[in-house]
């Protein structure tokens, strides 16, 4: 009994956000009217997660017979999604009522997703790793098609739910294959004979397709296909904590199970890891080169990031857990901005997705503008900012352990996304729209832009804030 | 005394940027807290020149704080005898640029005052970083203010020119980025050693890195630096960008920025890769040779006034590298004098090319005849920066080239006297494109009745001129003010390629301070 009152406080966190979806869908279910409530227990709820995945940082370990992790990396990862929960609310409000959701499912849809992503990333039994897959991935399809009468929405959600189906089952698989030949889930009692299983080549089979379905759910190359229709298609917000939230939760999990865990440095997945992420950053880069619509830029250039991340994969060791994780973190806070910004000009100015639609922001709103180079640069991988940093970290994990080769490659790929990347910041500063209206903007959003951009410039500048935290990960 | 001294030169026109985003109301209140600012800092810089101690060739007002302790990043900064020199020039030259802005920027003042301020703060730190990383970030920090200046101020190309400068320099920067890890890399592999991108621990460290590594190594930096000198055949993004930039963005490019990658292959190359700068030697000093032919005879069939001083930057920035690469005190003492005046001759080239365009919307050499009739004034002051870019006896160029010229004569690395002959016919032909240029635009009939409107200098023009004409007559007389300045320095840096040159240094222990 007492060890279940430990247990279950110590992975406060999930348990903290799934009860407060579960307040929220009850205030919905209960109350008339009652959006605004939803929008602050919301809010005043993940604050409330966030302290509690500080509270328990210290107690590194495991909780209920080993099957999830607690504190260091668990808490890490849960503020990350955390955080990203709350910028996509904050960002949300004024979306949702504009584009016709403002439905309350929509903050509990987007609280249980992140309680999947939690679990996610923090299960050490593969079976606890797939629940949290799912509850993810299944909140996350219904919010892709919650805006209900635009065709387009529809056609992502199915998509998304089609092929993300598939991949699950790919995972299943792998998992099914992992049991047979170990007779555990657990990936810790997997890891102590990693040598022996590496020879047996259904054990491999049951890793390859693990791969497979995580090569998918971060959007690596020849997995990608989905990316840029659902990124475009769903509600721009959703895509905004799909390609932050989702991303990093599916890219922890890998690191969980493939770096820290099985170790696979110096094997033959690595190899393939190695092409998955060559062929991310190539691809990523250069179709987003000639992408007129700014979500389906972000999606490819969220290819190409995956891609960049893979390097740290590959290269393995504690160096690239870290350079990884501060690279998601930075990523989040980037990625967020660019699409709240993105949504703001959907439903404000114009009221489109074109890049054309950004046309001479910077003399209408100039922060917005300045705030979204801001966010470009990053992801350029311009210092002082977080992006650089996060790429920085991970090249030198990358040729410490012998990848120079992949840096190169990564560097010039980062050549060439400065083209697509740049053409944002020039439509808004360098050129001038006279029909468009300078509009107001909500409150809300402004501070989580401002957030997210004091995010980028601060843990770019002082990456030890972050990196002090990460020297005590497990 | 000012204590942390290099720290407030820094940082200085940072506040000065925040203050004038605070202020951005008043255009007026943003030109003078960027006036004020700079000069502020071209006051304090003075400390600097003055109180630099020439004897000791070490770095000086060193300060080191620990910043990113994970990968043993510090903010670690300090001068020398060539860095010093450079700093100078750039808190010299930002407050002319910011006069010389005054009018001719009229929209987004307060914007366009932060930047110069932002790029200024960059390139101090460009030259003063003792620690590659931070290098690196000030060596990225400066594209921004400057793709914006290009940008939102420029003439009607700007977004192909800025784009096509953003692009070319991340180009290179990238693959020394690679570079710098690598260099860190090695210090760890090293007995006893650890990740570092210390740059003063690295000047031990760098050069016993094997042969062909280190060539690679000096390749990537090298491409990165050739890329913003610029060097042939990476130059063509240069007359794009100058011909777009507005003035202040040109001087700014002409004066300081193109100084960074001669700076950074002094700095990095020589010092870091001796052994393959000496196999590099002679093929840099070609290029070098190429450049300053090509960018002459390209000069002397431009029809833009503009355009031509550009193509005169790639011919002068070739006689820098000729300097460098001969490896002779007297080479690179002749190059770092050569920054300095073309950051001094071009620099005051383009505020005069931008003063009559102000006046007339033109650069064409062929609208206008007659000047010297109709605005004296400016014709004098384009008469001795004309000169001084020749290289007339007397006036700053004339020292620069005669000493690299001096110097790769001398040369054991390069030994050979072809250099220096083909070299020379650049002075040669300076000379056609220079005075052809000014004899079609200031003297003969005026070729336009518009040219009979032009009003002459104004007092503020005027006043900001006088300045860079008196250091372009003071290096040209008396020059020992500033060499004696950097002599150390380039000793030291000289005599250790000649060790490496002896076969002394290949077997040097590292030494761990």
């Amino acid at each position: 009994m007492e060890q279940l009152l430990t247990d279950t406080w110590l992975t406060a966190p999930i348990g903290g956000t799934i009860l407060l979806s579960l307040i929220v869908i009850m205030i919905n279910a209960l109350k008339k009217d009652s959006l605004a409530a939803e929008y602050w227990v919301s809010l005043i709820g993940i604050a409330a997660n966030i302290v509690l995945a500080v509270v328990v940082f210290p107690d590194r370990g495991t909780a209920f017979s080993g099957m999830v992790m607690t504190g260091g990396y668990a808490s890490i990862t849960a503020i990350l999604f955390l955080t990203a929960a709350g910028l996509t609310i904050l960002l949300s409000r004024e979306y949702i009522e504009k584009i016709g959701v403002n439905f309350g499912e929509f903050y509990h849809l987007i609280l249980l997703a992140t309680t999947g992503m939690m679990t996610f990333s923090a299960g050490t039994d593969l079976v606890v790793t797939f629940i949290g897959l799912e509850l993810m991935s299944i909140s996350l399809y219904v919010l892709a098609g919650i805006s209900r009468r635009h065709h387009k929405g529809n056609e992502a959600a199915l998509k998304y739910f089609l092929l993300g189906a598939f991949a699950s089952g790919f995972f299943l698989y792998g998992i099914a294959l992992i049991y047979g030949m170990t007779s555990t889930t657990n990936i810790l009692e997997i890891a102590q004979n990693m040598q022996a299983y590496m020879s047996e080549p259904l054990f491999l089979t049951g890793v390859g397709l693990l791969l497979v379905g995580f090569a998918f759910k971060v959007g690596a190359v020849p997995f990608h296909m989905w990316v840029p229709d659902v990124y475009e298609g769903s509600p721009t917000m959703v895509s905004a904590f799909m390609s932050t939230g989702a991303k990093a939760s599916a890219f922890t999990a890998f690191l969980l199970i493939f770096t820290a865990t099985f170790d696979i440095a110096g094997t033959q997945i690595n190899t393939v890891l190695a092409i998955l992420a060559v062929a991310s950053m190539v691809i990523g880069n250069v179709v987003a080169l000639s992408q007129n619509n700014i979500k389906r830029m972000l999606a490819y250039s969220s290819i190409a990031h995956a891609g960049y991340m893979l390097i740290g994969l590959t290269a393995g060791g504690m160096m690239s857990i870290t350079g990884v994780l501060f690279y998601l973190i930075s990523y989040m806070f980037t990625n967020i901005g660019a699409f709240g910004i993105a949504a703001i000009i959907e439903n404000k100015e114009q009221g489109g997705t074109e890049i054309d639609n950004f046309r001479g922001l910077y003399y209408r709103h100039p922060a917005l503008a300045v705030m979204m180079s801001i966010f470009m640069f990053s992801l350029v991988g311009l210092p002082p900012l977080a992006g650089f940093f996060g790429k920085y970290y991970i090249f030198v994990a990358a040729i410490e352990n012998g990848y120079t080769w992949l840096t190169i490659i990564g560097v010039i790929t980062s050549m060439i996304s400065v083209y697509y990347y740049l053409r944002v910041v020039v439509v808004m500063f360098f050129q001038t729209d006279e029909e468009a209206e300078k509009s107001s903007l909500a409150s809300s959003s402004v501070f989580a832009l401002l957030l997210s951009a004091a995010g980028v410039l601060l843990i770019g500048v002082f990456p030890s804030m972050v990196l002090d935290w990460m020297s005590r990960l497990f | 005394m000012i204590p942390h001294v290099l720290n407030v030169v820094l940082f200085l026109p940072l506040i000065g940027m925040a203050a004038v985003l605070l202020a951005r109301r008043s255009d007026n209140a943003a030109r003078w807290t960027g006036l004020i600012t700079s000069l502020l800092t071209f006051v304090v810089s003075l400390e600097l020149f003055f109180s630099y101690d020439a004897a000791n060739p070490a770095m000086q007002f060193v300060e080191k704080v620990s910043w990113i302790s994970a990968l043993n990043v510090s903010y670690h900064v300090g001068l020398d005898g060539i860095s010093m020199l450079l700093v100078v020039l750039t808190t010299f030259l930002t407050p002319i640029v910011l006069i010389s802005s005054w009018n001719s920027i009229a929209k987004q003042v307060p914007a366009y005052v932060a930047l110069m301020l932002l790029l200024e703060t960059a390139m101090i730190g460009v030259f003063s970083s003792l620690d590659t990383f931070l290098f690196y970030v000030f060596w990225e920090m400066i594209l921004v203010p400057m793709y914006f200046i290009i940008g939102i101020w420029g003439g009607k190309e700007r977004i192909y020119a800025t784009v096509k400068f953003f692009i070319y320099t991340m180009v290179g920067s990238l693959l020394m980025l690679i570079a710098i890890i690598w260099l860190g890399y090695y210090a760890s592999t090293l007995p006893g050693g650890e990740f570092t991108t210390d740059i003063i621990k690295l000047f031990d460290i760098a050069p016993t890195i094997p042969l062909d590594i280190q060539s690679w190594m000096f390749a990537a930096f090298a491409l990165s630096f050739l890329i913003k000198v610029p060097a042939f055949p990476l130059h063509t993004w240069l007359p794009d960008a100058h011909v777009q930039a507005p003035t202040g963005g040109s001087v700014i490019l002409a004066g300081v920025l193109l100084k960074m990658g001669t700076y950074g292959l002094i700095r990095f190359n020589l010092q870091f890769f001796p052994q393959a700068s000496l196999e590099f030697a002679s093929f840099l000093s070609a290029l070098g040779v190429v450049g300053i032919i090509y960018g002459a005879l390209v000069s002397m069939v431009q029809k833009d006034v503009k355009k031509l001083v550009a193509y005169s930057s790639v011919s002068h920035m070739g006689f820098i590298l000729l300097g460098i690469f001969g490896v002779t005190v007297e080479g690179l003492q002749g190059g770092l004098i050569q920054m300095i005046n073309h950051g001094l001759s071009t620099g005051a080239l383009f505020l005069l090319v931008g003063m009559i365009y102000d006046r007339r919307h033109t650069r064409m050499i062929a609208d206008f005849g007659g000047l010297a009739r109709q605005i004296p004034v400016f014709s004098t002051f384009f008469m001795i920066v004309t000169l001084s870019s020749i290289g007339l006896p007397g006036l700053n160029g004339f020292v620069g080239e005669f000493l690299v010229l001096l110097g790769s004569f001398n040369s054991p690395v390069l030994d050979s006297p072809w250099y220096v002959i083909f070299a020379a016919t650049g002075v040669v032909f300076a000379a056609v494109y220079m005075l052809w240029m000014f004899q079609r635009v200031v003297f003969g009939v005026s070729r336009s009745e518009e040219n009979k409107k032009l009003t002459d200098l104004t007092t503020r023009e005027i006043g900001l001129l006088l300045p860079v004409i008196l250091f372009i007559v003071w290096i040209g007389v008396y020059p020992f003010t500033f060499l004696q300045k950097s002599e150390p320095t380039i000793q030291r840096v000289v005599e250790k390629l000649e060790q490496v040159q002896r076969g002394e240094l290949l077997s040097t222990t590292v030494s761990d301070q």
